[in-house]
């Protein structure tokens, strides 16, 4: 059996990568380059929130220490925090933006499909919940990759900036650490090198499409998941947290 | 059209639509209106529409420093409410033959106005319950005769808002109820929110009834179907005790329950402030306004390639049917 902290720490994984990501897109609010795509990235980022919420849910269940969801996304630090380096990275343009959020449907659809066969009960009927979504955020960042890409002559400059800016932060999607490799031993989590494959095959499709292509020999940052992150966190915290922080303990 | 009609015909057809209005009959987009009834129109819905979108921005100013996981969703859902508002208020107002760009320029040139309450600012949490419960109270207040205004996609367009702003308004006063059963900062966060928002709240009535220029034509059109001091009256007398039962105090000494009229006498405006904050001297129009600007400017490269890739899409399809 996958000892409960990893599965505990493979979830906060999950949850705080779909919180910080909801945090950024959440910063778009009111400021999208046209109404429809305010409306869909906030969207994009109220599905992130009820997804973290469900997995912070699950993960204070299994600690059994009495904490709640707001608990764990409030009262942990940067150390703490196992998001993927990928989501804490600030949302540039929109063209960074969308690279963002595409390259980590890239590999959240086919990861959350797998999840459906997950052996553990609950994360089987989060993983079938999200699939759904997932498949809506992945079509909407598609589109847009390919929009740009093959768009104009400046917005394909600019989405190739992003791809280039971005590209270094994919490789720890795909990497697991120790505790997602006791889930997967487990049949918990699905196998990695499956989803890299599926992974690679969505993205070389859309950019083909899109007129547009993937750098080579790229080094790849580690590190989010074993909560090493960029200097950006902290300032994510401090916002997200000041509330909670200044007013300990009080119903809200 | 009018320049065609004969002096003959226009008096009649003026007449003919006077009468719909008092039968009401709802004017839909392609039957006969008089210019000044379709500038009005355009005024009013597109001025409710810039308002929606720039609303977004206060409130979006809480959304990475919400309390809670459930606040924080329930507050992103209450501003995609908004979004949605304001498209198909532009929606509704394209209808009367002006489009979305037009409007949005007349937004950005300062030609077009919004609802002066967004020229305020959220300086704590309890600003995002106020907002809901006083600000949203208000439009509710407003908007419930406008679902049965006589230009029927305003009317339709209302109906859909009113029944997503009720629960707004709920949300709001809910925040409200939660912070002043709280700690001493909590209450006082709600005290404070209260005590600035209250006043522009009820500006957000427009000016008394004899300063209201438009009010007496809107009320002949049935766009308008209550003057703004009656419908200011309704929301003071609604509100009052709302505060009185969360413990808060509303911020007028001369707030008083007059039994003979069954409602509540209340103290003179502060028009001054409404009508500086209307002419662009508010503490946040300046930031409002460069914000939506700047959006929509930095946005511009997006939606030039969105056009671009469109037009690529039906070159594309073109082409393959002619080679079949």
């Amino acid at each position: 059996m996958a000892s409960k902290q990893s599965l505990i720490d493979s979830i906060l994984i999950l949850a705080d990568s779909s919180l910080i990501l909801a945090q950024r897109l959440g910063e778009w609010c009111g400021h999208g380059p046209v109404l429809e795509q305010d409306m869909a990235m906030t969207n994009i980022a109220l599905d992130y929130i009820g997804r973290s919420r469900l997995l912070y849910q699950y993960a204070a269940q299994l600690q059994g220490e009495g904490k709640s969801e707001d608990d764990l996304a409030f009262l942990r630090d940067v150390g703490e925090y196992k998001n993927l380096l990928l989501v804490e990275q600030e949302n540039g343009h929109f063209g960074h933006t969308v690279i963002r959020q595409f390259f980590l449907e890239a590999f959240q659809f086919p990861f959350y499909d797998a999840l459906q066969n997950s052996q553990d009960q609950t994360l089987k009927e989060i993983a079938s919940k999200t699939i759904k979504e997932t498949a809506y955020h992945l079509k909407w960042s598609t589109e847009w990759v390919i929009r740009l890409g093959d768009g104009t002559e400046e917005s394909h400059q600019k989405i190739k900036t992003a791809i280039t800016d971005l590209v270094p932060f994919t490789g720890e999607l795909t990497q697991a650490v120790s505790c997602e490799k006791e889930l997967i031993d487990q049949n918990i989590f699905p196998d990695y090198d499956e989803i890299k494959r599926k992974m690679d095959a969505l993205i070389n499709t859309a950019f083909k499409q899109a007129g547009l292509e993937l750098p080579t020999q790229v080094y790849m940052h580690q590190g989010g998941k074993k909560g090493l992150h960029s200097e950006l966190l902290g300032y994510i915290l401090s916002d997200m947290q000041f509330l909670q922080r200044a007013y300990p303990g009080l119903e809200w | 059209m009018e320049t065609l009609l004969t002096a003959f015909q226009l008096p009649d057809l003026e007449s003919r639509f006077q009468a719909r209005i008092d039968a009401e009959d709802k004017i839909e987009p392609k039957d006969w209106m008089p210019e000044e009834y379709r500038k009005t129109l355009i005024r009013q819905i597109s001025q409710h529409a810039h308002s929606e979108v720039v609303g977004m921005l206060p409130e979006g100013n809480w959304v990475t420093r919400a309390p809670s996981l459930k606040r924080k969703a329930v507050l992103l859902a209450k501003i995609q409410d908004e979004a949605g508002h304001g498209l198909y208020l532009y929606s509704a107002c394209e209808t009367l033959g002006v489009s979305r760009d037009q409007l949005i320029d007349e937004l950005h040139s300062g030609k077009a106005k919004y609802s002066s309450i967004f020229n305020y600012p959220t300086l704590n949490w309890a600003d995002i319950g106020a907002i809901g419960w006083l600000v949203d109270g208000a439009a509710i207040m407003n908007q419930i005769p406008l679902c049965r205004a006589s230009f029927g996609p305003y009317s339709r367009a209302m109906i859909r808002v009113c029944k997503e702003e009720s629960f707004h308004q709920r949300q709001g006063y809910e925040i409200m109820l939660t912070l002043s059963k709280g700690s001493k900062e909590q209450k006082a966060m709600a005290q404070d929110a209260l005590n600035r928002w209250w006043w522009p709240s009820l500006m957000m009535f427009g000016p008394s009834d004899q300063d209201s220029k438009h009010s007496a034509q809107s009320m002949k059109w049935k766009i308008k179907r209550f003057s703004n001091d009656e419908l200011r009256q309704r929301f003071v007398d609604m509100t009052v005790p709302q505060a009185e039962l969360i413990g808060l105090k509303v911020p007028d000494d001369q707030l008083k329950w007059n039994e003979e009229r069954r409602s509540y006498d209340f103290g003179e405006i502060p028009w001054d402030e409404f009508w500086n904050v209307v002419n662009g001297n508010g503490p946040c129009n300046k930031k409002r306004l460069a914000d939506r600007v700047n959006a929509h400017n930095e946005g511009k490269w997006v939606r030039e390639a969105a056009e671009a890739f469109a037009k690529k899409q039906a070159q594309r399809t073109d082409s393959k049917l002619k080679s079949n």
